[in-house]
């Protein structure tokens, strides 16, 4: 079944020395439950393909559609994941993980506790009433996580989560992330640059071409990479096969641009 | 071997502190020399007639004053009534000043038609308003209060509206991917990340406030410490003057340390 469909979009951004066409003519379909990647350098429109996916931005041209109806009708069914953890300062992490839940007024007991408790499956239980400044990159990362999903959204969108991170907190976090999402059997999109953090992810990558940006290819990541978590495939054999491929294309579209 | 490496990083941290110690009192040393100096050489240039009594008075007169004028009850009235319409023209300045600018951020079309006209207002000497408005309202409180407030009002409007442009707008979009409405967007991100700088439009208020307020009282010219000033003025009695002036002085830095307290307390998290 179709979960999420995009439909020929084409994104022009307009200011007053400059028309910059973004997008052009990006179609796909993904299924329910699928993990898939956007893979392609900066500036190739991945922020703006995930800002129109969220419904925050109309496109110039075409449409997305969540099992069927047009994102920018559908209320809390999208959560967004921003490059940074943009936690608001002045809340506490509380506040913070609590606040979809507060703007959409579904905020109950029943809704306070199943945050706080994916706040402690996140390993971050004891920190409810710390600010953000007194978090580590990776926890505040992982305290946003928890606020895109308390609303329990049906799609998860992430923007380079991990690409402000260390190395080592990175891999941990994919792991974490993967398994969240996998055991809670989520819909998600991330984008990236990092090729191996696709591949370890993903069970679909698309890769972007720039200027404008378009679905240059797209590749399905062998089973047997798939069922491991992001650390494990990163160690498989199969792993440095499908690198190489993907690098290929990569360059092949860096000499045609 | 590592305890040792220990107490003499103690040691030098004792040291350290100290130096700091030293430091703080040598400064405290010379305002508390420049303070006896200053009241000093006045009483001394005064006594002496190196400089004209009548004009400069002295503190030991101002001091005198001071205190009868407190004895008979007198200064306490006046000067409460002089604070009272600086406080009210402050806290209605900066609150008509912070609403002013959430209408602007509100609508960008409106803030781009007033542009011109708030630039034009915010340069224009406020205090030059000030006859029409004691025509205008009366000459009472209500003049005098709305002195205070224009002055800080439009500055005010621009500082606060220039904060809430500048807020990431990340932020919003955080809000905005759970469908938040504009008023939620402006409590929930524009005006909490925007307190640090009405903070500080208040540090500027306080000391504008008295301005439009002391303005008002020589202009309505019947109560408060603007009033003793005018009247010290009128009859020559300059000991008048300065012991108004005095009070001024104590209240305003009064008024200026409780920003600062409740700077401390509003922005703790940061
Ligand atoms: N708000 C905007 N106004 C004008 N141009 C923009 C805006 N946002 C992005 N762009 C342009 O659109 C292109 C794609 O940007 P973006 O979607 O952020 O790419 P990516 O996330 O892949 O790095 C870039 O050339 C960028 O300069
Ligand atoms: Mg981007």
């Amino acid at each position: 079944m179709v979960f999420l469909k995009l439909e020929n979009i084409h994104h022009t951004y307009f200011t007053k020395k400059s028309a910059t066409t973004a997008l052009a003519g990006v179609t796909l379909e993904i299924g329910e439950g699928e993990f898939v990647s956007f893979l392609g350098p900066s500036g190739c429109g991945k922020t703006t393909l995930l800002s129109i996916i969220a419904g925050l931005i109309q496109p110039t041209e075409g449409a997305a559609f969540l099992e069927g109806v047009p994102v920018h009708k559908m209320k809390n069914q999208i959560g967004y994941m921003l490059q940074q953890d943009y936690l608001f300062p002045w809340k506490t992490i509380e506040e913070n993980i609590l606040i979809g839940l507060k703007l959409t007024k579904t905020l109950t007991a029943a809704s306070r506790q199943n945050a706080l408790r994916l706040l402690g499956q996140m390993g971050l239980s004891g920190f409810e009433s710390s600010y953000p400044h007194e978090l580590s990159g990776g926890m505040r990362q992982r305290a946003a996580l928890v606020r895109t999903l308390a609303t329990e959204p049906k799609l998860l969108l992430l923007d380079e989560p991990f690409s402000a991170l260390d190395q080592q907190t990175k891999l941990r976090l994919e792991n974490l992330v993967h398994s969240t999402l996998k055991s809670f059997g989520k819909t998600a999109i991330l984008v990236t640059h990092d090729i191996g953090e696709a591949i370890a992810m993903s069970d679909r990558i698309f890769l972007l071409s720039p200027r404008p940006g378009t679905i240059y290819r797209s590749f399905t990541i062998p089973a047997t990479l798939k069922t491991l978590s992001p650390f494990a495939a990163r160690n498989h054999p199969d792993f440095q096969a499908v690198f190489q491929q993907i690098w290929k294309e990569l360059d092949e579209i860096e000499a045609a641009t | 071997m590592k305890l040792k490496q220990q107490h003499k990083i103690a040691l030098l941290h004792r040291k350290y502190i100290q130096t700091l110690k030293r430091e703080k009192r040598w400064v405290r040393f010379y305002q508390a020399v420049i303070f006896i100096l200053f009241f000093a050489v006045w009483e001394l240039a005064s006594r002496h007639s190196w400089i004209d009594p009548l004009i400069f008075s002295s503190p030991s007169k101002v001091w005198n004053l001071f205190v009868a004028k407190l004895y008979d009850g007198s200064l306490l009235a006046e000067a409460g009534y002089t604070l009272f319409e600086t406080v009210a023209g402050f806290i209605l300045g900066t609150l008509f000043g912070t609403v002013l600018a959430a209408i602007l951020w509100w609508s960008p079309l409106l803030s781009k038609i007033l542009d011109p006209y708030l630039v034009v207002l915010n340069s224009m000497p406020k205090v030059a308003l000030g006859p029409i408005l004691i025509v205008a309202v009366g000459p009472n409180v209500g003049s005098i209060i709305m002195m205070g407030m224009i002055i800080s009002v439009i500055i005010t409007a621009i500082v606060v509206y220039t904060s809430f442009k500048e807020v990431d707008p990340n932020y919003l979009k955080v809000l905005e991917t759970f469908g938040a409405t504009k008023t939620q967007k402006f409590a929930e991100a524009i005006l909490p990340a925007s307190f640090p700088a009405i903070i500080s439009t208040l540090k500027v208020n306080v000391g504008l406030s008295w301005v439009g307020v002391i303005v008002g009282e020589f202009l309505v010219s019947s109560r408060g410490l603007g009033y003793l000033i005018i009247y010290g003025f009128q009859v020559f009695n300059f000991t008048l003057v300065l012991m108004s002036l005095f009070v001024i002085a104590i209240f305003a830095t009064l008024m200026y340390q409780l920003v600062e307290y409740m700077e401390k307390r509003l922005i703790k998290h940061r």
